[in-house]
């Protein structure tokens, strides 16, 4: 018997009878979300800025980072100070890359979130790879909680989608906290 | 991982306790994570029914496995991953090399799989030429000290950062003598980011698999699983059959607690949801049994795989604190561990249900609500049954049960008592007598209570 004939025969007679699915909580709609959204970011050492058009969110892009290096967006809109290309398909290419500079439609506020999914990535690798993140979101696009992010989210078909809650971390050495461990050293999020 | 001669959890306790300073650091260090997770915790109103629709999910889960892990697969494989099942460690580190091996590489990345820790993969492949390199920095720092992580979320919680520093000076090339955690992870950030670039096959744990979509998610701080995964031309996931919960929608259950649980965040920093392999890249799954059908099949115990590895029963155990995880000689240590582990191993590990005081602080902060002391409680049941008991153990207890069967006896066992702790403490009060490690002896009575009330008795009529 092959082992995966073995394995469903094992579970089959050691699991007990069925147990029904419970109900997931009905979600309410919460006001305020941006302020906790915003609130929560800071808490994981993200940085936040209320913007009103892409005109003042590429002006403090310029004055945030180094324009002389590579950064890569999605949106067009963005030509003027990055790499606009849709796809990649080299990811050790990408190793160079200083910032990346993404777009959301779902983004959530008891923990700062937000998803991206392959359709917003040039390449799977980027929010990971590049140096730094900036991640734009509207106030709109803002849910209370997971609950409501995966009523949001759906079947939505993807090959790959990740949460991203700020900068990459890590505290394994003695607990202290240090911002950019594999990924990302700083991440800024833009409300729109 | 060493293979060095059995010693049980109190003898490699014993040792831990020597260093008290380092003892009383390592448990304020984890009872700080553990404050960190209440904080967490009690922002959420709603976290205790939180608690109960994640275990009650996860008992659907149990009585339904057969069903979900045919469902996964068939979904999975629909996705374009490759599915392959283990019955054992043996079996799936075997599918491991023979994925290496198909693709004539001998060295590659892994992130943080307690799976793999459980069946010994590095050790497998190093012995067949195959370098693993751990990605994960706290599984990179016990690696280059050859040790086994102490613990299941912060490897090396037992580790002072001076020591690391050494260790990143002899290995890293750092400064001699620089211990700054910033500085120490920049370098390791260098260091990991040339293997990332370069390692063709990438390993990852799993921490939930969807039966519905066929996808699984992997959760991280620091972003190696996405970094090895995105980079390589392969992808192997690991993981325990028991990571499948039904829908997708019942993410938002776990992830909620997951992180909250384990070291007070909100959500990990990134959750990667990973449903089709990119264009050009092979994507495998292993899915692992070795010994959880088993574990399964005994209804005191089955509800030990609810867990979802937030170790918030290590943070909190007032025996994992003050022992340290090697103590626990078992690639998942603390309270969790200890109930895991003797279905692996009745033999190897009798002693770990007895590494606890049954205070039941585990099982009140376990986000699935497994009843982990309870459980602690039974294991002892069925490993003196078996037969595992410790030799000084069934001995003194045999003893016991023949003293107190016999009314006579038990007085003079009593008289004897008394009269040696007032009259030759010296006698007890020594290393020969394992109740009186850490312990004072007790202040004697004069007499027994049965021969108070004889005499007041008496006296009252």
């Amino acid at each position: 018997m092959s082992s995966r004939a073995a394995i469903l025969s094992a579970v089959k007679a050691a699991q007990p009878s069925l147990k029904p699915l419970p109900a997931l909580p009905v979600s309410n709609v919460s006001n305020d979300l941006t302020g906790l959204f915003s609130e929560t970011l800071l808490g994981i050492g993200a940085q936040v800025h209320f913007v009103t058009d892409y005109d003042e969110l590429i002006r403090i892009i310029g004055s945030s980072y180094d324009l002389g290096k590579r950064i890569i967006a999605l949106n067009k809109v963005f030509a003027p100070i990055a790499e606009v290309e849709a796809v990649y398909t080299a990811p050790l290419t990408l190793a160079d890359v200083e910032l990346v500079i993404l777009e959301t439609n779902l983004a959530v506020a008891e923990n700062g979130a937000v998803w991206i999914t392959d359709d917003q990535l040039p390449a799977r690798v980027l929010p990971f790879i590049a140096q730094h993140s900036a991640v734009i979101v509207r106030k709109e696009d803002i849910v209370a909680n997971m609950h409501q992010a995966y009523e949001v989210i759906g079947d939505q078909v993807y090959g790959f989608g990740t949460f991203i809650a700020g900068p990459s971390k890590t505290a394994d050495i003695e607990q202290s906290l240090v911002l950019g461990a594999h990924g990302p050293c700083s991440m800024l999020v833009f409300i729109l | 991982m060493t293979n060095t001669a059995y010693q049980s959890h109190a003898e490699r306790a014993t040792i831990f306790n020597e260093d008290e300073a380092r003892v009383n650091w390592h448990d304020e260090t984890l009872w700080w994570v553990r404050q960190k997770r209440d904080r967490a915790a009690h922002l959420i109103p709603e976290w205790e029914s939180l608690r109960e629709l994640a275990s009650g999910i996860k008992d659907n889960v149990l009585s339904n496995l057969h069903d979900y892990l045919v469902s996964f697969e068939e979904q999975a494989i629909q996705n374009g991953v490759q599915v392959h099942w283990a019955a054992d460690a043996a079996e799936h580190n075997a599918i491991v090399l023979s994925i290496v091996k198909r693709h004539g590489v001998n060295r590659m990345v892994k992130s943080k799989s307690m799976l793999t820790e459980e069946c010994h993969l590095n050790a497998f492949l190093s012995e067949q030429g195959i370098e693993v390199i751990d990605t994960d920095l706290g599984e990179r720092i016990v690696q280059l000290a050859e040790e086994p992580p102490s613990h299941i979320v912060l490897p090396c919680i037992h580790k002072k950062k001076e020591e690391i520093g050494d260790l990143f000076h002899e290995h890293l090339g750092t400064p001699a003598g620089n211990a700054d955690p910033q500085f120490l992870t920049a370098a390791a950030r260098l260091h990991l980011r040339e293997k990332f670039l370069t390692r063709r096959v990438a390993i990852t744990g799993v921490n939930f698999a969807v039966a519905e979509t066929g996808e699984f998610v992997v959760c991280t701080n620091e972003g190696n699983a996405d970094m090895g995964a995105h980079l390589a031309d392969v992808h192997i996931a690991c993981m325990g059959m028991e990571k499948i919960i039904p829908q997708r929608r019942h993410l938002g259950v776990f992830l909620r607690l997951l992180t909250r649980s384990a070291t007070g965040q909100p959500i990990t920093t990134y959750s990667s949801h990973f449903r089709k392999p990119r264009p050009g890249q092979e994507l495998h799954i292993i899915l692992v049994d070795n010994g959880r059908s088993r574990q399964l099949g005994r209804p005191d115990f089955r509800n030990s795989l609810k867990c979802i590895r937030c170790a918030a029963c290590f943070n909190t155990c007032p025996v994992y604190r003050r022992s340290g995880g090697h103590s626990y000689h078992t690639a998942i240590a603390g309270p969790i561990g200890s109930i895991l582990a003797p279905n692996l191993d009745m033999k190897e590990y009798a002693d770990l249900p007895f590494a606890s005081t049954l205070c039941g602080s585990c099982s009140n902060v376990c986000p699935v609500k497994i009843d982990i002391h309870d459980q602690l409680y039974k294991w002892r049941q069925v490993l003196v049954q078996e037969g595992h008991a410790p030799l000084v153990k069934k001995v003194a207890m045999a003893g016991m049960a023949f003293t107190l069967s016999l009314p006579s006896l038990y007085k003079i066992a009593g008289k004897a008592a008394r009269w040696t702790l007032s009259h030759a403490p010296f006698a007890v009060n020594n290393k020969l007598n394992p109740w009186y490690k850490n312990r004072e002896m007790p202040q004697v009575p004069a007499s027994s209570f049965g021969e108070w009330y004889a005499k007041n008795r008496t006296k009252n009529k």
